[in-house]
């Protein structure tokens, strides 16, 4: 039934966009240099957008939630975020290269659901698309920057190279649900995916000097709601507020 | 009043017959309300005060994004998150464009930044207060934007150009800020009796704290007179500070908020309120860095500046090799 897997679809994205946004938003004051503290807030508000058009879509096909009802009344194991998303910032380093891991799945993603069979998602697709393809054009340069930098840095993006690689698989490798998907013509197979995916990820991390891990094992059960332990951290701040004051309006 | 106590030259203000050829003709032409560019002529005390000034000030934007983005994370819903998100983006944007106008003075940002991590520069002493509950978010946006607009407006027509062309842009965005701040007040006094009581609480610790902003009172007031004459400083600090009580009172009772003040009383004489004594001791603690989050606030800057060298010195190798590239290919 196209509708369930819809919102299985409208949640993975809405869950993504929303964990990103939330690991973006805690860096608010602490980044190295005031341009990225604009351009990191700037991202986490894109993503929080697309976070109330996919949640709300979600929430629509559940008969009648709203995105916040979604974002902050869900446990854990109801979450459909890749666990990419939920790595701890780590350093810098580490933020940059898990956001130009996710930027480089997030842009052909979404090209390919702008030619959904659900125009509901179609429509999200469109309006996230110009986002997106700023926020991997902005990734992608500062891995080649800071690839290709010092000596510390590209040490340090090196390692982070390293920590993040196993975990982008997951974004990649299709499960049942992106299978029937891909099937009804709701989502992009993600097999093409893919290969924008490894087309964009190779010449950048060429030109930044940097190598991709090796026979990496796949790191993944987000999509399924299989967590890593930060998940529910993230959760925790993320919905003390609704939790707290139960039903209150603010 | 993100600056609110910028030393001046500490001499007194000559007049027109003491100056030289040089300092009368600048005098004048800011008395004839010509715009000061960074090209022209000025004298020294000028452009040291202005450095000051400005550089304070975009420190405050700067420190003023800590206790904001405290609680990005914690926002109760995803709309009043993505209006604190755009806010503190601001803020930072607001301390983009000051240091970019001060730089126009001869002062680089790495310089100012130095000064503030070493504690030679001040910011405004209002962000040295903690954000303890969802509704200090909310007062903030109201009370301090809403004391920074009082300041800022008369900047807009500072006789200095690129600091009044970033005042106007400014000025702006700090009445949206202050709007939403209002916004989520009211929110709460619409809410239940732990909301509003969470309101109150707010106004109770920040109304104080925001009144000092306008820095010491005339009486104390050393470095304005000079400013007042270069008009880098347009209005006296009491004058304003009685603007934002008397803006601010009905917009409290509106809500049904309670002003702390058992001294505050309509004078319909003076067409204004009366109000208590301002705890001076308190703001002279908080500037000399010994208020609540003094300590916080610097570690919090520095770390941000340390654990980010390799990242600005990666940016520069960066740039090196590139240009080194580009020679050797011509
Ligand atoms: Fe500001
Ligand atoms: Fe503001």
């Amino acid at each position: 039934m196209p509708n369930a897997d819809s919102r299985e679809l409208a949640l993975r994205m809405g869950d993504n966009c929303l964990i990103l946004a939330q690991r973006l938003g805690a860096w608010c004051g602490h980044a190295p240099a005031l341009e990225e503290d604009i351009a990191l807030a700037n991202t986490a508000l894109d993503l929080i957008g697309q976070t109330r058009l996919w949640l709300g879509l979600a929430g629509e096909m559940e008969g009648g939630k709203s995105a916040d009802d979604l974002a902050f009344q869900r446990d854990a194991r109801a979450f459909r975020n890749c666990l990419l998303v939920e790595q701890p910032n780590g350093d810098y380093a580490h933020t940059l290269v898990r956001q130009f891991l996710f930027d480089a799945w997030h842009a052909p993603m979404l090209t390919g659901l702008m030619k959904s069979a659900d125009p509901r998602v179609a429509e999200i697709a469109a309006k996230s698309i110009k986002e997106v393809d700023y926020h991997l054009e902005r990734s992608t340069d500062l891995v080649i920057r800071l690839g290709d930098g010092s000596e510390e840095s590209h040490a340090r993006m090196q390692s982070a190279l390293d920590d993040f690689y196993p975990f982008a698989g997951e974004l990649l490798t299709p499960d049942a649900v992106d299978e029937a998907l891909a099937e009804a013509g709701l989502a992009l197979d993600l097999q093409s995916v893919r290969s924008a995916w490894r087309s964009h990820v190779a010449a950048t991390l060429q030109e930044a000097t940097l190598t991709a891990p090796v026979d990496a094992p796949v790191r993944k059960g987000g999509k399924q709601g299989l967590h890593s332990e930060a998940l529910g951290y993230v959760l925790a701040e993320l919905q003390w507020m609704q939790r707290a004051y139960p039903g209150a309006e603010w | 009043m993100y600056a609110q106590e910028v030393k001046s030259t500490g001499e007194a203000v000559k007049s027109l017959k003491e100056m030289s050829p040089e300092e009368r003709a600048f005098q004048e032409k800011i008395d004839a309300g010509v715009k000061i560019e960074p090209k022209d002529w000025m004298p020294e005390g000028y452009r040291k005060t202005l450095i000051r000034q400005i550089s304070q000030h975009a420190h405050s934007e700067i420190v003023g994004e800590l206790p904001e983005g405290n609680w990005i994370t914690r926002a109760p819903t995803l709309e009043r998150k993505a209006i604190l998100l755009a806010k503190v983006q601001d803020e930072a944007g607001h301390g983009l464009y000051l240091y970019c106008a001060a730089e126009t003075l001869g002062v680089s940002r790495d310089e100012m930044t130095e000064q503030l991590l070493s504690g030679k520069a001040k910011y405004s002493s209002i962000f040295n207060y903690p954000t303890l509950t969802w509704a200090d978010i909310g007062a903030i946006g109201w009370l301090v934007d809403g004391a920074a607009i009082m300041n800022q407006v008369p900047l807009q027509r500072c006789s200095y150009g690129p600091y009044s062309r970033a005042m106007i842009r400014i000025c702006k965005e700090e009445s949206f800020h202050q709007r939403q701040g209002y916004a989520i007040m009211m929110q709460l006094m619409k809410g239940d009796a732990a909301q509003r009581e969470m309101a109150q609480d707010a106004l109770n610790r920040w109304w104080w704290p925001s009144l000092m902003m306008f820095g010491p009172s005339d009486a104390d007031s050393v470095h304005s007179a000079q400013s007042m004459a270069w008009k880098i400083k347009q209005n006296t600090n009491d004058e304003l500070r009685q603007k934002f009580v008397d803006q601010t009172v009905p917009q409290a009772e509106f809500i049904g908020l309670k002003i702390p003040d058992p001294d505050l009383k309509w004078n319909e004489e003076k067409g204004g309120y009366d109000f208590g004594e301002i705890d001076w001791n308190e703001f002279h603690e908080v500037l000399k860095g010994n208020g609540p989050c003094n300590k916080e606030r610097m570690e919090a800057r520095r770390k941000a500046w340390n654990d980010g060298a390799w990242f600005r010195d990666g940016l520069m190798a960066h740039a090196k090799k590139r240009a080194a590239k580009k020679i050797a290919a011509e």
